[in-house]
């Protein structure tokens, strides 16, 4: 029950991208075709909850038992992008189509605050470590929800006559504004 | 005169939010008040000059394959020393902005900032760069935030505008992205006309 109740909320009522604002950066960026939007979401969901376990480990056993809990941003982020460069290099060698399904992904993936930003919530929030992995699983899950649904308005969007100055990043803007209005009818739920 | 340039480029003509649309997470998330957005502009501004003029002292020490961790190193270092002090003198500031202060890592203005700038330039002149960006990202963060809360609260850093509470919707999550939305079309707009 307790999971059940993570993952709705993660998902639906404390969206990352719509109530939240971690990861709005890739949520403009690669939000133009529903296709490159399900690899970034592929992509995503294996580095944040690949993130949120290592981070989890380092913070309970390392940071933790030597009282340097300070150090948690520089090492965090080091650990983050140390991981996208192994993601990267393990895929190519295992598995090519996937590779190169999610490998132009990966890089954009470590500026991503949403990874670091769930890697945080994990610890802040006193998750365990099952619950840290529910938690950033489903959050990812939420990640790739708004991103493709976006990019299926903006696919439509680009059939429409938008006024000179609003097109681009203004109209996702405001379009993302309504999604957002959208899913604070979830607030309820939980 | 080149020297004041690097200074104001950040203001409008290069504003990191408004033109380049970088680091629009915290603009977003911080932005429910015209007092937070200002703190997290100051916080961001204060990050950059310092990972600026450091990366730029350092550039010619730092081999060019390893570059980007070093960079990042350098940003973290900075963005410990402000949540640290944030912490200790502006409480109330802290429990607001929450996890955005650590996440000022991932700004991409300040990993943009030293790529592009810093590594190739005098000190200096990235102590400008940094400075004017740090304060065009605070003008922007604090005139989101000013808009956000006089159409949610009707009140400006806490003073009261006009009675009554306001469209709630502006200080929540939606309110963020339209406002933001407004505010770049507006200055493409005005950009366009320029030209």
């Amino acid at each position: 029950m307790e999971y059940i109740l993570i993952i709705i909320s993660a998902i639906f009522v404390n969206n990352i991208v719509l109530a939240q604002f971690l990861g709005v950066c890739p949520f403009l960026g690669v939000s133009n075709k529903v296709n490159t939007a399900i690899g970034m979401a592929g992509a995503v969901t294996f580095v944040m909850v690949l993130a949120s376990i290592v981070t989890y480990l380092i913070q309970v056993y390392v940071l933790q038992t030597l009282n340097i809990e300070f150090l948690q941003t520089i090492s965090f982020i080091l650990v983050i992008a140390a991981l996208v460069q192994m993601v990267e290099i393990v895929l190519k060698k295992i598995s090519q189509p996937l590779y190169q399904a999610l490998g132009i992904f990966l890089p954009l993936i470590t500026t991503n605050c949403a990874v670091l930003g769930v890697a945080l919530l994990v610890v802040k929030k006193d998750f365990n470590l099952i619950e840290g992995v529910v938690y950033s699983a489903s959050t990812a899950v939420g990640f790739g929800l708004a991103l493709i649904i976006l990019a299926g308005i903006r696919e439509q969007l680009d059939l429409i006559k938008v006024p000179e100055g609003m097109k681009g990043v203004p109209i996702s803007l405001v379009v993302a504004g309504i999604l957002a209005m959208a899913f604070m009818g979830f607030a309820g739920i939980v | 005169m080149n020297q004041w340039k690097n200074f104001t480029k950040g203001f409008i003509r290069e504003n990191p939010i408004l033109v380049l649309v970088l680091g629009t997470c915290p603009a977003l998330a911080t932005t429910s008040s015209a007092f937070n957005g200002l703190g997290m502009g100051l916080a961001t501004t204060f990050v950059l000059i310092g990972s600026n003029v450091v990366i730029s002292l350092m550039s010619k020490l730092i081999p060019d394959t390893v570059r980007i961790p070093a960079y990042v190193v350098v940003i973290a270092t900075f963005v410990t020393i402000v949540d640290l002090l944030i912490q200790a003198y502006v409480p109330a500031l802290y429990a607001t902005l929450g996890i955005f202060i650590p996440l000022i890592v991932v700004n991409c203005i300040v990993l943009g900032r030293a790529e592009a700038f810093a590594s190739k330039n005098t000190t200096l002149s990235s102590l400008l760069d940094g400075a004017g960006m740090g304060l065009g990202f605070t003008l922007a963060l604090g005139i989101l935030g000013a808009i956000r809360e006089m159409l949610g609260s009707g009140a400006i850093f806490g003073l009261e505008l006009f009675p009554g509470d306001g469209a709630l919707i502006f200080v929540l999550a939606p309110g963020a992205f339209i406002a933001l939305g407004y505010m770049i079309a507006l200055v493409n707009k005005i950009n366009k006309a320029k030209n």
